[in-house]
């Protein structure tokens, strides 16, 4: 047992990690950015991407039909083009995961996963128990897997058990039902300091991937970020022998922001990690980028707007 | 029938872009021989209050880019003004009423002096920082940083080189500026402007506003986030003046000998100076 | 399991107009050398010729210096300090304009990465150019007096691991401050410095101040042996710096060496593990470790030594080895045979002094000359590999127990070019960086460069220092000291 579960051992395995210098981890992100993935490498990495992106829609603005139509999207991206792998998942608030499950086994999309977001997301600032009924609800509407947000205010403020006990409670409720991701929400912890304590500590309360953001505050998933959390997971493994996966979310528009996220994984974790089991993309907006990148190479010539589906 | 001339409009620079004055004023400029030259408008208190705005909000990244990236900048300014030469030399002939040889000098000096401040830009430390060798276990160093946003008076002739002698210096330092252009040779410095806006200069750096000088001074002497002025287009009575007003927030202000030098640069920073311990 | 290979994507060479041959750049003009004799360079990548280019000999080498000295009397010195500056100024921008070029033309000459040459060299070389021009006309404000001097004719002769690079510390401050300037390229690397030389024909650059003679050691003996050049600048081996400090020692010429290293790089046991080793990589295999101030001993501290060592391999498996024209490569060809050779023997007797060779699985190219990057553990400071410079990718690592113990290690050496050191402590740093002997020291970084920062080395490492203020000593007057 690498921690006995109490407060005191959880804060020295965290004060104990070593310092990560920013320009350095800066430096490694921007370096890994210059790779030129070409030709036969960028086909299996647009694919690859495609089946790791968590499609997702999280609105006020959210209806039912709204949803729908994004079942249709993650099951069939391209309806000229069957080759194309479905998505990763399906990414609702928990009010709309019994239509978004429901609507996916009508259309083909039995194994495609629902992940409902909870715990008062995006903020995370409400009581435990209403954490707890939140989650509760999203798991009885069908939700696969639980991207639940910790309490940054109380992380900052050195509360980290308070955290910790936060994600084990919710990772109880999840039981076997659900998967648990855990929302760092790395643009409010700032350092790569706390990037790093926030990783294990979500991981030493259970998490089965740790995620970066809510994609509601900016900055998201930058590169550096994700690198310090992939290195987390790789030296989690090396201490403990368990694989957990990782999520960055926000900001990632492009097929080039993609591919950049898979070429950290190769080289951070390893190429272990390079599929929909231990990496996942959070975007929207992305896939169609991918999807024209992909016509690109078919076709070589440059794709338009016209040609994929507005969901 | 030959072409008809399609007179320029002489706007403000203020935030990258070139506003009209939000008053709706002009004034008339006439050239040398008395014949018109352009309606330049008449900045506003508003104007300047603006302008700050833009110069407050753009200042701490154009002090954070690298020195180098700074100095590549002043130099794009020197090479845009290069190819515009002609059209500086038109315009000062025909405000001053000197020859065109005359005024091919004043603008061929305008870019050395662009090109020599360029150079200072990643050397002031060099000349004006230190490690300090003080008694005790510590590293102690001096170094140089941009003041914030500076006002700039500009000399009326030479029209141009007046203006750039100004404003070089201070953005070498990682200043923002607001260039207050002489009140009766306005023009040279708008087409400054054009220059700029073209020159990779982030939108907020420069800004440029022409008017009344008496009717600017007490708003640039007064308001409290402007961290220095150069006085050299003001008289010994406006600069007296500027001074008692800006000892509210007590603005650095200076007037120079109209020659570079990289006190100009300098006497707009302020110098920190860092210990940290030496020891396992 | 995934199939993440990345697929070759290689640089295209036909920007690279290279011609069949080349001659000498000398008056401004390219000549043929007197005797009419060529040499081969070669791409050590593949072995493939490049060109032929003029071997300049002693005649050669005068007529340059003629050349150099006509142009600093006749035009150079008499220049407006403010006008030689805008010739720095067009250089750089003009390097900055075919920078595509020059970086792919260093990378097929010289066996380099090219995202290294496109990244690193060819940024540098333009930043020292703009850098020293804007010192031209400023001396006077850089602590040597009111009114410092030239020198007049400078020789200069440069290594081939960055040959651009080395050509362009030489060359920018020597003009900033007024010299003209005969210069050698290395042997296995002269192309870049031809086209730099097409580079001061397209900036007007006045004819002679600026002369290129290729060839090799004896071209250059001739260089520094010849009676009309006031000052010597030479960077590569220790070796050959003393001789050339021999060979001027009865003569009123000046010199600045910049010579061999053996650097340590320290690794606390507080330092950001995964940066230092990412810095650590970067110290020994950044330009296949052909670099003078590779950290190429590293000293870990002995607790936390087995976490580092177990990283470190992991993070080397991922060194891509290959075609220098591909940019996913990180790890290019060794320059010539010779040095190859000079790799390999020495490395040889790591194994037979004890010491534990590791190096990933990689394939090696079969053409041309290649070296798997490589680490010795179990070594000690009396072991020949941790006391000569190799000057290739093999990294010797011992360990240290108090910080004491570091600093006589690292020091313990007749080298003192640079020094790393990585903890996060910011006391510890500076007291360590107090206590090295080494010119140039890397604090939680490495192989860092720029036109503003000295760089240079204590002992063995060399005389004087290049780039920012202090570098522009080797190139003025001096008010105080005196040649006889």
């Amino acid at each position: 047992m690498i921690i006995d579960g109490s407060e005191k051992s959880l804060r020295k395995f965290l004060s104990d990690l070593p310092p990560v210098d920013q320009v350095g981890a800066e430096a490694r992100a921007a370096m890994l950015a210059t790779r030129s993935i070409k030709t036969s490498s960028k086909a299996w990495a647009i694919d690859m991407a495609i089946s790791m992106v968590d499609l997702t829609t999280l609105e006020g603005a959210d209806t039912p039909e709204k949803v729908k139509s994004l079942c249709a999207k993650a099951v069939r991206p391209d309806p000229s083009d069957l080759t194309v792998p479905s998505v990763g998942a399906i990414c609702v608030y928990n009010d709309m995961v019994k239509i978004a499950r429901t609507e996916l086994d009508r259309i083909g999309g039995k194994s495609l996963p629902v992940a409902a977001v909870a715990t008062a997301f995006p903020s995370g600032r409400a009581s435990l128990a209403v954490k707890k009924i939140d989650t509760q609800d999203a798991i009885d509407a069908g939700a696969n897997e639980i991207d639940m947000v910790i309490d940054r205010g109380a992380f900052l403020s050195g509360r980290i058990y308070d955290v910790f006990e936060e994600i084990r409670v919710i990772k109880e409720i999840c039981g076997k039902k659900a998967h648990l991701k855990v929302i760092l929400e790395t643009g409010e912890l700032v350092t790569y300091d706390n990037v790093r304590k926030a990783s294990y500590l979500a991981m030493l309360a259970g998490a089965d991937f740790i995620k970066t953001s809510t994609g509601k505050v900016a900055p998201a998933a930058t590169a550096p970020v994700v690198l310090v959390m992939l290195e987390a997971v790789r030296d989690y493994f090396t201490l403990t022998g368990t694989k957990i996966g990782v999520k960055p979310a926000g900001g990632i528009r492009t097929t080039k922001d993609a591919i950049k996220q898979l070429v950290l994984v190769k080289e951070t974790a390893g190429e272990q990690w390079l599929t929909p089991d231990l990496f996942r993309i959070g975007a929207s907006a992305l896939l169609n980028d991918l999807l024209m990148q992909r016509m690109k190479l078919r076709t070589g010539h440059y794709a338009s707007a016209n040609y994929v589906t507005v969901d | 029938m030959s072409s008809l001339d399609v007179n320029k409009t002489y706007k403000l620079f203020i935030g990258g872009a070139f506003p009209r004055s939000e008053s709706g004023r002009v004034y008339e400029i006439k050239g040398a021989n008395k014949k018109f030259l352009a309606n330049p408008a008449l900045a506003s208190r508003k104007d300047l209050r603006d302008a700050v705005v833009a110069a407050k909000s753009a200042q701490s990244g154009w002090a954070n880019a690298t020195a180098f990236n700074r100095g590549q900048i002043l130099y794009r300014i020197a090479e845009i003004m290069q190819g515009r030469s002609e059209q500086f030399v038109e315009e000062i002939s025909a405000l001053e009423g000197v020859t065109t040889k005359v005024a091919k000098l004043q603008v061929a000096e305008a870019i050395d002096t662009w090109v020599w401040y360029s150079g200072w830009c990643d050397k002031l430390s060099s000349i004006s920082g230190s490690q300090n060798q003080v008694s005790g276990p510590f590293y102690n160093f001096t170094t140089p940083e941009a003041l914030g946003v500076i006002a700039l008076f500009a000399e009326g002739k030479p029209s141009l080189l007046g203006a750039v002698r100004t404003l070089a210096p201070v953005l070498a330092g990682g200043n923002s500026a607001i260039l207050i252009a002489s009140e009766s040779y306005p023009l040279p410095a708008i087409t400054l402007g054009e220059v700029i806006a073209t020159s990779d200069v982030p939108g907020g750096v420069v800004n440029i506003l022409t008017g009344k000088t008496s009717e600017l001074l007490p708003w640039v002497g007064s308001h409290m986030e402007i961290d220095g002025v150069d006085v050299a287009g003001l008289n010994k009575k406006q600069e007296d003046e500027i001074k008692l007003v800006g000892a509210d927030n007590l603005k650095r202000i200076s007037r120079f000998a109209p020659a570079n030098h990289p006190e100009r640069i300098l006497s707009f920073m302020e110098h920190k100076t860092i210990w940290h311990p030496i020891g396992i | 399991m995934s199939d993440f290979e990345y697929a070759n994507a290689p640089e295209s060479k036909a920007i690279a107009n290279i011609s069949p041959s080349y001659g000498l750049f000398i008056g401004g003009k390219f000549v043929d050398p007197k005797k009419g004799k060529s040499f081969s360079t070669i791409n050590p990548a593949n072995e493939e010729l490049l060109s032929k280019v003029g071997y300049g000999d002693k005649s050669d080498i005068d007529a340059a210096v003629k050349s150099a000295r006509a142009a600093y009397t006749k035009i150079w010195s008499k220049m407006p300090a403010k006008e030689r500056g805008k010739y720095l100024y067009r250089i750089a921008r003009i390097m900055q304009e075919r920078a595509r070029e020059f970086a792919v033309v260093e990378t097929l000459d010289n066996g380099k990465p090219i995202r290294e040459s496109r990244d690193t060299d060819i940024p540098l070389a333009a930043a020292h150019f703009f850098y020293h021009a804007g010192w031209a006309d400023k001396l006077e404000y850089a602590g040597f007096g009111n009114k410092p001097k030239s020198l007049g004719v400078v020789g200069q002769i440069i290594p081939w691991n960055f040959p651009l690079l080395m050509l362009a510390w030489k060359i920018a401050p020597a003009l900033a401050a007024g010299n003209t300037v005969v210069l050698k390229p290395a042997e296995t690397t002269p192309l870049t410095a031809l086209l730099f030389a097409q580079v001061c024909q397209q900036a007007g650059l006045p004819d002679g101040v600026v002369n290129i003679v290729t060839g090799d050691g004896i071209t250059g003996a001739a260089l520094v042996n010849h009676p009309d050049i006031n000052k010597v600048a030479f960077t590569g081996s220790t070796e050959v710096g003393k001789a050339i400090a021999r060979s001027i020692s009865a003569t009123k010429k000046t010199a600045t060496l910049e010579l061999g290293g053996k650097a340590a790089n320290l690794v606390f046991e507080d330092a950001a593990i995964d940066e230092a080793v990412e810095g650590i990589v970067n110290g020994i295999f950044f330009n296949q470790g052909h670099v003078c101030c590779a950290g190429s001993r590293l000293i870990i501290q002995e607790n936390v030594a087995d976490e580092v060592l177990e990283k470190l391999k992991k993070r080397m498996s991922l060194i891509r080895v290959g075609d220098p024209m591909d940019k996913n490569t990180d790890l290019g060809a060794i320059n010539s045979k010779e040095q190859l050779n000079k790799i390999e023997e020495i490395s040889k007797t790591g194994d037979a002094e004890g010491a534990n060779r590791w190096s990933p699985d990689v394939k090696l190219p079969t053409k041309g000359f290649w070296y798997p990057p490589t680490i010795f553990t179990g070594v000690t400071q009396s072991h020949r590999i941790a006391r000569e410079e190799i000057f290739g990718p093999v990294l010797s690592v011992l360990t240290f127990r108090t910080p004491a113990e570091a600093i006589e290690k690292a020091n313990n050496t007749m080298y003192g070019l640079s020094a790393g050191i990585w903890s996060d402590k910011g006391a510890k740093v500076l007291w360590a960086a107090k206590q090295l002997k080494a010119g140039v020291i890397w604090s939680n970084t490495f192989n860092k460069f720029d036109p503003a920062s000295p760089f240079g080395g204590y002992k063995e490492s060399g005389w004087g220092r290049e780039g920012g203020r202090h570098g522009l000593a080797g190139y003025l007057t001096s008010d105080s000291k005196v040649n006889k």
